[in-house]
């Protein structure tokens, strides 16, 4: 266990969420993929606080504020979907393009 | 402590990457939450006990509500309707692949700083008194930003308000497809 093998997880979880939430077409998996980058930045804001600053609660309030960031994208994120799918029944990503030029 | 390290990292990518392997969204969203089990576990491992617990809690509801919308919004509801949920899926791989060795080589090769105090002895009293002194603005930054969320998703995600109920003065009778005055 060192400083380095977290932040190597925080990187893989980080790139795994990116593949999902760049690849999947329907936005609910697009969420779950921005989901799994913050799970990575989570993990990464626990061990910088563990190795290198423990003495100080500034890493504890940086996770803290993380996991808030991660409950508001889910209600908004959920919220926006039920609200396009309400006016205009799209589910997938392709489907949003009204503001592409 | 390095078996279990071990174990639960492999097992968090494990999860995480079969979150976007399997076919059936309902079976990715749990997929997701054990992924978020195991990094809860590896925060334990990290003394932090109280968030470690918050974010295996957090997640487990979290999941639970979550597979709700996965069944709402399925695209391939018990298998009826055979079809790819992928688009773009070469170059995200190789997107993605970069950024992990990007992050992995800047992970390893920087000389990280090391503490020469150790932990104190309640980490959680740490986080309490840390949001309740100096960190006070943090605190009441979020609680704001939470309220506004709250009344934000529910304006959204209403069907009929009140200006559908009654009319844009809100003085009319309330025009309900039921009466009763529940909506």
């Amino acid at each position: 266990m060192s400083l380095q093998l977290f932040l190597l997880l925080a990187s893989a979880l980080f790139s795994i969420g990116l593949y999902g939430a760049l690849t999947q077409q329907s936005v609910v998996m697009l969420m779950m993929g921005l989901e799994l980058m913050l799970n990575g930045v989570i993990i990464a804001a626990s061990a910088f606080w563990f190795y290198t600053s423990a003495q100080a609660p500034d890493g504890q309030v940086l996770v803290l504020v993380v996991i808030a960031a991660m409950t508001i994208e889910m209600a908004v994120g959920f919220a926006v979907q039920t609200l396009i799918y309400r006016s205009q029944q799209v589910d997938m990503t392709d489907m949003a393009s009204e503001l592409s030029g | 402590m390095t078996v279990l390290f071990w174990v639960l990292s492999l097992a968090a990518v494990g999860f995480g990457f079969a979150v976007f392997r399997v076919d059936s969204m309902a079976r990715a969203t749990f997929a997701l939450a054990l992924s978020f089990i195991c990094v809860g576990a590896l925060m334990l491992l990290l003394d932090l006990d109280y968030l470690g617990l918050i974010v295996v809690l957090m997640m487990t509801m979290e999941m639970a509500i979550m597979a709700v919308f996965m069944i709402m919004f399925m695209m391939n509801p018990g298998g009826l309707m055979p079809m790819s949920m992928f688009h773009n899926k070469r170059a995200s791989m190789g997107l993605a692949v970069g950024t992990f060795l990007v992050l992995g080589t800047g992970a390893i090769l920087v000389p990280w700083p090391t503490r020469d105090t150790a932990p104190p002895p309640d980490v959680t009293a740490q986080l309490g008194l840390g949001l309740m002194e100096d960190k006070m603005l943090v605190m009441m930054t979020v609680s704001a930003v939470m309220f506004a969320t709250l009344v934000t998703v529910t304006v959204m995600a209403a069907a009929r308000t009140r200006y559908d109920r009654l009319g844009d003065d809100l003085r009319g009778p309330a025009s309900d497809p039921v009466p009763g005055g529940v909506g």
